[in-house]
C-alpha cells in the first residue's frame, strides 16, 4: 500500500459535476469505505479538455497546471486524483510539457503571474487515476477482507477506452514491470472487480476508441463503434460493462440508446462505473452509489447477485 | 476465414495510407503486414495509436484460429476489424485530426478561415 495515497486532491472535473455525477458520488462513497481521504481541489477549472486545446494547446497547459499549482501550493498536497480519463491525460500531459519543453514553461509562468498565483513546476504534485488511487492506495488484499456482498456470478468486461494510456510517453509510471500498469493491456480494473469477487471476461476491446470525438461531428461513426464494443462484450458473456470514464461511459449509454432507435439494433449488456460495483461488493446501497442516475438499467444485471 | 479476414483489415490501413498519399509497405512486424501497415499510418499521426491494439488483437485472434477454429473467435475477430473499419473510415472523414483524438480542430479551422 501506498501511504501517499491515503489523503489526496481530489480534482472531479466538470463531467463528474454533471453527467457524470455518479461516478463521483461512488467514488467518494468507496474511498470514504476504504479508509481513504479526498479534499478537493479548492476553486478548480475546466482542465482544457479537448476546446481550449484546439484553440491554443498551451492554454490548456496552463489550465491543468492551475489545478496542480493550486493542490500543491495551497493546500500542500503532493498527489492529484482525477477519476476523468480526459482531465487525467490532460494534467499528465501538462507535467510532460512542463517538464520538457521551455516555450510551454515560458507560457505557464507569464499567465499564472497574471493569474495572480505561483507557477506549477513539474515534479510537484503526482497525478493519479482513481484505479491507481484504489489499487495502491488500498490493494487487492485489503479489498477482498472488506468484500461483504461479493460480486461472484456477474461476468465483467473491463472498458478503459483510449485516454487512460495514451500516447505512452505521458505515462512514464506505466509498463513498469509487476504492480505498474500496463499500456497495450491494462489490468487495474480487471485486478479490483476480480478481489471484489466478479468474473472479467477477455475483452479485445477494452482500449478502443468509442468515437467520443466524433460524437458531434459524426453520430453514426460513433454510434456503430459503440454498438460494435456492446456486442463484443455481450459475446464475450458479459453482463455488465464497468467503466472509469465519464465520456466513454455516458458514450456507451446514449449510443446504445440510439442503436436501437437509428440501427434498430438492441442490446442488452449494461454499463456500471467500477467505483458503482466496488460500492456494491462492500456494501454500500445502490441509492448512495448513483445508480439510479445511470441511464442504463445497472440494477437489472445486478440481480444476479441476490 | 481468417486469412479473409487479416486481409480486410490491412486493405483497411491501405486506404488510410492511400490517402495519405504514402504506398502501403510490404514488410512485416512480428510476422504480420498488419502490424507495419498500422506502424506506418501512425507515423506523424499521433492520434492513430487508438487503433494499435485493435490491430494486435486482430493479430492475436488470427493465431488464435490457427490454433483452434471457433465460432466464438471467429466472430470476435469480424468485430475487431469492423471497429478498425469503422476508426479509420472516422479518422478518414475528418482527416488533418488534431493531435489526440480529437474531431473538432479541422472544422473549427474550416468555419474560422471561411466563415
Amino acid at each position: 500500500m501506498n501511504s501517499k495515497y491515503q489523503k489526496v486532491a481530489y480534482y472531479p472535473g466538470c463531467a463528474l459535476e454533471g453527467t457524470a455525477h455518479a461516478y463521483s458520488q461512488s467514488t467518494k462513497v468507496v474511498g470514504k469505505a476504504l479508509g481513504l481521504q479526498l479534499e478537493e481541489v479548492k476553486d478548480w477549472n475546466c482542465c482544457g479538455a479537448m476546446e481550449a486545446k484546439n484553440v491554443d494547446p498551451k492554454v490548456q497547459t496552463y489550465l491543468s497546471s492551475r489545478v496542480m499549482s493550486i493542490a500543491a501550493h495551497e493546500m500542500k498536497h503532493d498527489v492529484v486524483m482525477a477519476p476523468c480519463n480526459g482531465c487525467y491525460h490532460n494534467l499528465k500531459k501538462a507535467e510532460h510539457e512542463l517538464a520538457h519543453d521551455a516555450p510551454a514553461r515560458e507560457v505557464v509562468e507569464r499567465i499564472s503571474k497574471k493569474a495572480g498565483h505561483p507557477a506549477y513546476r513539474a515534479g510537484q504534485v503526482e497525478t493519479i487515476h482513481a484505479l491507481d488511487w484504489i489499487k495502491h492506495g488500498v490493494g487487492e488484499d485489503e479489498l477482498k477482507k472488506r468484500v461483504k456482498n461479493s460480486l461472484k456470478g456477474l461476468k465483467v468486461a473491463n472498458y478503459y477506452g483510449c485516454m487512460y494510456t495514451r500516447p505512452r510517453h505521458i505515462f512514464p509510471e506505466k509498463d513498469r514491470g509487476p504492480g505498474s500498469e500496463s499500456i497495450a493491456q491494462p489490468h487495474f480494473m480487471d485486478d479490483l472487480l476480480a478481489a471484489a469477487g466478479a468474473e472479467n471476461v477477455d475483452f479485445p476491446l477494452k482500449t478502443a476508441c468509442c468515437g467520443g470525438a466524433h460524437t458531434l461531428s459524426d453520430s453514426d461513426t460513433s454510434t456503430k463503434l459503440v454498438l460494435n464494443i456492446l456486442r463484443a462484450a455481450e459475446a464475450a458473456g458479459a453482463d455488465v460493462i464497468a467503466t472509469e470514464c465519464p465520456t466513454c461511459h455516458s458514450g456507451l449509454e446514449m449510443h446504445q440508446v440510439r442503436a436501437e432507435k437509428v440501427l434498430g439494433v438492441k442490446t442488452g449488456v449494461k454499463m456500471l462505473y467500477f467505483t458503482q460495483l466496488l460500492g456494491i461488493a462492500l456494501g454500500v446501497s445502490a441509492r448512495k452509489l448513483g445508480i439510479h442516475e445511470n441511464v442504463s438499467d445497472g440494477m437489472a444485471a445486478l440481480e444476479k447477485l441476490g | 476465414m481468417r486469412e479473409e479476414l487479416l486481409a480486410q483489415a490491412e486493405a483497411v490501413l491501405e486506404e488510410w495510407l492511400k490517402a495519405r498519399g504514402e504506398a502501403p509497405t510490404a514488410e512485416t512486424v512480428e510476422g504480420f503486414r498488419l502490424l507495419a501497415l498500422h506502424r506506418q499510418g501512425a507515423r506523424g499521426v499521433p492520434s492513430f495509436n487508438a487503433c494499435r491494439e485493435t490491430c494486435r488483437e486482430i493479430a492475436y485472434h488470427y493465431n488464435l484460429l490457427g490454433e483452434k477454429r471457433e465460432a466464438r473467435t471467429e466472430s470476435m475477430m469480424q468485430m475487431l476489424v469492423e471497429h478498425l473499419r469503422l476508426f479509420v473510415r472516422g479518422k478518414l472523414e475528418v482527416a488533418g485530426l488534431g493531435e489526440f483524438c480529437c474531431a473538432s480542430r479541422p472544422l473549427r479551422q474550416e468555419i474560422e478561415t471561411h466563415g
